[in-house]
């Protein structure tokens, strides 16, 4: 036992050492949470749209006032004619604009009916969408507002409750998400690179031949990097709840106790990296370009996993931050206890056993 | 000259050795561009609804009706009680809850005013808002069928109505595959052209051989350039490899000049190789320089507009994106992709990255220093 | 008159408070061989990447074939070999790559690099080895492919950083033919080394203790001075009083 303490102790050193490193490792994780905290959202606001008045009638400018007050849109220089919107969406300048007939008003009173033409701006389908419901919505405020003399019979009315997040902020949705990604992405290059950094250097085999059981060489280098990641995880959460305000429904035990958890599925899996692998270069960019997109895309923070083709549904699943992000949010901002999140920690020590198993049979392989 | 194209001949040497990290460049990025994309879709569909009809009338059943027979949302186990429904909200079996109340039939007729009660999990701001108004949307129409059943006709005098004709331009079937393929292609090919090089010269720092080459009389700016260039080419392999994949496997063909599409990816990928290049001279060992490399890129890339619209972003996070090259990427890709934006079009963007590797390339070549 | 190749005066590098190399001041004439010892950490290796120009003195003069050490760095570069303590040939060319690579690097024609390296293999046996990556070849085999690359553009002056570590003594002896071949040509050679066995090899020798140079010159005199019947007990007799050291 004593032996193992020391080897921890010489890992301690080797991560305390190198300074430039060991600030990265701990300015990363709170930064992008702070930037993506508050500046990843989905909302579609401030869209900057133009307005073509060929009426320039009482009706028209109604629209035109309700529209540019809306937090939605943001009004540019309105143009004169269809040519100039071309050349602004080319430019990227606008997302959608909005033609008004000549004679709207007119069409309006006396045919009972009058169309207005949103042209939207679809490479981004989701904010063309957004964005023509916004204006739908505008629209249809302007007609009752119309129509308000006349009552109505059989109205059904709506009241609807924003669940834990009512001002629909993205920080609940994308911290959580990021805590996941951040921790993943940190622990398992981490290990994968410190352990064939000893391989490239033939360091390790000074310490396979040591008479020390090479389970414990592999404890040995994973302990500070656990701890380093709780540390971080510290960092992580005083600034998600002092800085960017979420909070911490649940028990901050069973957060500590899962996060630990994820943390030693990313130490495994970045065992199991440096066991398969050769050179430092390679371990980086699998553990990198192979992992940032598909971990950003299948933990379903991004994208609903619902609507992905049911081969990449499965696929998510062996994604052990998926289940981390709906563990941590089921925690952190609905509160609920392990009675709700028994099946995703199931599954994730599940992940983790079968990563050091295939690991552990490797790394004897080797020596054999 | 001479010199670089002995650098030049060493370094495609090297590369071509080494053929897990060459597979890695060139079946990585293929692979992730042909899964990727079928993932990212924001359309939000396939919403988990559960229901509490109090009521069991015959309005109820038929709203229940409407809802399912949408095609956005998805039926989920009814429940008896408001509270029974929640708890599916927290186990993550329903993202809604839709509570018609005791007496919802006899009231309206007899009241003409009756109230639902939805709860939305708001977790995921988008969705939960979304999902909310389809079923908003339902109900409206619903009421509206209702209306004209019960009503007798030309009781009601007909109203004034706006229609509006929705055009989409550039993308008319909303496909989603257009527009992330692009953006996707963009941040690989960022990815392997900044992590590459600045892994590069800080292996030849840690094994020892840039000692040697620091001996030699070698010109500084020759070095770099011979770092430069290979990558360069492996990264225009990529690029290509790239545009097959998006034509192959999701039909998408540039609407705009290739042969401009080239020149800027071209200056693009000079300003991602420089900040590689810079990475690796302010670093010792490859760890250090992955860290500093991931650091910058992830936000990059984060931030980019790949994923969430950089418009929504507050202030100051938006003007932060003018120092991110990956973002004027990103546009440029879309711009000529789906628009087929010419060279006035993107001549700001272009401008932009054009600064950037002058930037970095020359930072770069001031911070290598061969003599300490 | 023998002419002067490299020639410092009071040559000194600092690292904040820590002074590696102190005043150092020696002269090397053209195709001497220059036994530069001392224990480890006596301040070898930092004065002699002074002197390659891979390191800026802290004070002091130094030329270096002609050339100054603070702002003629470049010119130095052409006009010397480095061999580093480190072996720092490519391991993942094989062994022509790594000479036409070099020989590309110094500027040296086609048909130089055609004919050198020609030449080169023959001297060091390596034929059949020209197409074997370097990083498969035994350390002794490595060290002289690495010592042969930095004179392959005939230098004026060669600096080796202990070359011969690691290695068997038929290998260092093989290594010794080399450096006495290069000699002859006229190449100057300056190098460290923990053999005294070596030193005896050296036409002088300067013994560095403490970031100062103690004693400067040939083996004989050496010997002779401090009463001494082998260059092992001079090192001895100088290094004992060593503060520094690992």
């Amino acid at each position: 036992m004593k032996q193992f303490f020391i080897f921890v102790k010489k890992e301690f050193a080797h991560v305390l050492r190198d300074k430039k490193t060991l600030l990265i490792l701990f300015g990363l994780p709170v930064a992008q949470i702070l930037i993506f905290g508050f500046a990843l959202t989905n909302e579609v606001k401030k869209s900057k749209i133009v307005i073509v008045d060929q009426a320039k009638d009482p009706a028209s400018q109604a629209i035109i006032t309700k529209v540019g007050v809306s937090q939605y849109f943001q009004i540019e220089n309105t143009v004169a004619n269809k040519r100039q919107i071309e050349d602004q969406f080319k430019q990227g300048k606008i997302k959608m604009a909005v033609v008004f007939p000549p004679y709207f008003n007119r069409d309006l009173l006396h045919q009972n009916k009058a169309t207005i033409q949103v042209i939207t701006d679809a490479t981004d389908p989701n904010t063309a969408n957004t964005l023509t419901n916004y204006f739908s919505a505008i629209v249809a405020d302007y007609q009752a507002e119309l129509n308000q003399t006349k009552a109505m019979p059989y109205r059904i009315t709506t009241e609807m409750r924003m669940l834990y997040n009512p001002g629909l902020k993205g920080a609940p949705n994308f911290v959580p998400g990021v805590m996941a990604l951040v921790l993943m992405l940190v622990c398992v290059m981490m290990t994968a690179i410190s352990i064939v950094k000893e391989k490239e250097t033939g360091t390790m085999e000074i310490l396979l031949v040591s008479p020390f059981r090479p389970i414990m060489v592999i404890l040995a280098k994973a302990l500070p990097y656990l701890m380093l990641s709780l540390v971080n995880l510290c960092i992580i959460l005083l600034v998600s709840v002092f800085v960017l305000q979420l909070p911490v429904n649940g028990s901050l035990l069973l957060l500590f106790a899962e996060s630990t958890l994820f943390i030693i599925t990313c130490l495994s899996l970045g065992l199991l990296i440096s066991v398969k692998t050769e050179s430092q270069q390679v371990a980086m960019l699998i553990s990198l370009m192979g992992m940032l997109l598909p971990t950003v895309m299948f933990s379903g923070f991004m994208f609903p996993i619902e609507n992905m083709p049911m081969g990449l549904q499965v696929l998510s699943n062996v994604i052990p931050a998926k289940w981390y992000y709906i563990i941590v949010k089921s925690i952190m901002i609905k509160g609920v206890g392990f009675s709700a999140i028994w099946k995703e920690t199931f599954i994730l020590v599940g992940i983790t056993v079968v990563l050091l198993i295939i690991s552990i049979k490797n790394f004897k392989i080797r020596l054999a | 000259m001479r010199t670089i194209r002995f650098l030049l001949a060493k370094e495609f040497r090297q590369i071509f050795r080494n053929k897990a990290i060459l597979a890695m460049i060139l079946v990585v990025p293929v692979m992730q561009l042909v899964v990727l994309p079928l993932a990212a879709n924001y359309e939000v569909k396939n919403i988990n609804i559960s229901v509490v009809d109090n009521d069991h009338s015959t309005y109820s059943a038929k709203l229940i009706f409407k809802v399912t027979s949408s095609g956005y949302f998805r039926m989920t186990e009814a429940k008896n009680t408001f509270n029974d429904a929640f708890k599916l909200i927290e186990t993550d079996k329903a993202d809604l809850v839709l509570e018609i109340p005791h007496g919802f039939e006899q009231r309206l007729i007899r009241e003409d005013e009756q109230k639902l009660f939805i709860a939305v999990n708001a977790i995921n701001g988008t969705k939960a808002n979304l999902g909310g108004a389809y079923l908003n949307n339902i109900i409206r129409n619903f009421n509206a069928d209702l209306r004209l059943q019960m009503i007798v006709p030309g009781k009601l005098n007909p109203m004034p109505v706006v229609e509006i004709a929705p055009t989409n331009w550039y993308n008319p079937l909303l496909d989603y595959h257009v527009f992330m393929v692009p953006g996707i292609l963009a941040v690989l090919l960022t990815m392997i052209g900044s992590y590459l090089t600045a892994l590069n010269i800080v292996k030849e720092k840690e094994v020892g051989t840039i000692e040697q080459i620091n001996v030699t009389p070698i010109k500084k700016h020759h070095f770099i350039l011979g770092k430069l260039i290979p990558f360069l080419v492996l990264s225009l392999v990529v690029f290509t490899l790239g545009l097959i994949v998006a034509w192959a496997v999701y039909g998408i063909v540039p609407a705009g000049s290739i042969g401009l599409m080239y020149g800027f990816i071209l200056i693009y990928l000079l300003a991602v190789l420089g900040l590689g290049l810079l990475i690796s001279t302010y670093c010792d060992t490859q760890q250090q320089a992955m860290f500093i490399a991931f650091f910058f890129l992830m936000i990059f890339i984060m931030m980019g507009g790949l994923f969430t619209p950089i418009e929504s972003m507050p202030g100051w996070a938006k003007s932060l994106t003018a120092l991110n090259p990956v973002s004027y990427m990103i546009d440029v890709m879309r711009m000529i992709v789906l628009k087929g934006s010419g060279f006035n079009n993107i001549k700001h963007q272009l401008m932009k990255v054009f600064l950037f590797a002058v930037v970095f390339n020359s930072w770069a070549i001031w911070n290598y220093k061969k003599t300490t | 008159m023998k002419e002067t190749v490299i020639k410092t005066d009071k040559l000194t590098k600092r690292f904040g408070d820590f002074v590696a190399t102190n005043e150092i001041s020696l002269e090397v004439y053209k195709g001497e061989i220059f036994g530069f010892l001392g224990a480890n950490g006596a301040g070898k290796t930092t004065a002699m990447r002074m002197l390659c120009g891979l390191s800026i003195p802290s004070s002091g003069q130094a030329t270096i074939a002609g050339f100054d050490v603070y702002k003629q760095t470049e010119h130095i570069k052409k006009h010397i070999g480095y061999m580093s303590q480190k072996f720092s040939l490519y391991e993942d060319l094989t062994v022509l790559e790594n000479i036409r690579f070099f020989g590309g690097i110094y500027g040296l024609s086609n048909a130089d690099i055609k004919t050198k390296s020609e030449a080169l293999l023959n001297e060091l046996g390596l034929q059949d080895e020209a197409k074997t990556l370097v990083g498969s070849l035994p350390l002794g085999w490595k060290q002289k492919l690495s010592f042969s690359v930095a004179i392959l553009h005939d230098p004026k002056i060669v600096f080796l950083d202990e070359p011969t570590g690691g290695v068997d003594p038929v290998t260092r002896r093989q290594f010794w033919d080399l450096i006495y071949n290069a000699a002859d040509r006229g190449i100057t050679i300056f190098v460290t080394t923990h053999y005294m066995d070596e030193a005896e090899y050296c036409n002088r020798i300067s013994i560095m203790v403490d970031g100062r140079i103690q004693a400067l010159d040939s083996p004989a005199n050496l010997k002779k001075q401090f009463n001494a019947s082998s260059m092992d007990e001079v090192f001895f007799e100088l290094a004992r009083g060593a503060k520094r050291g690992e």
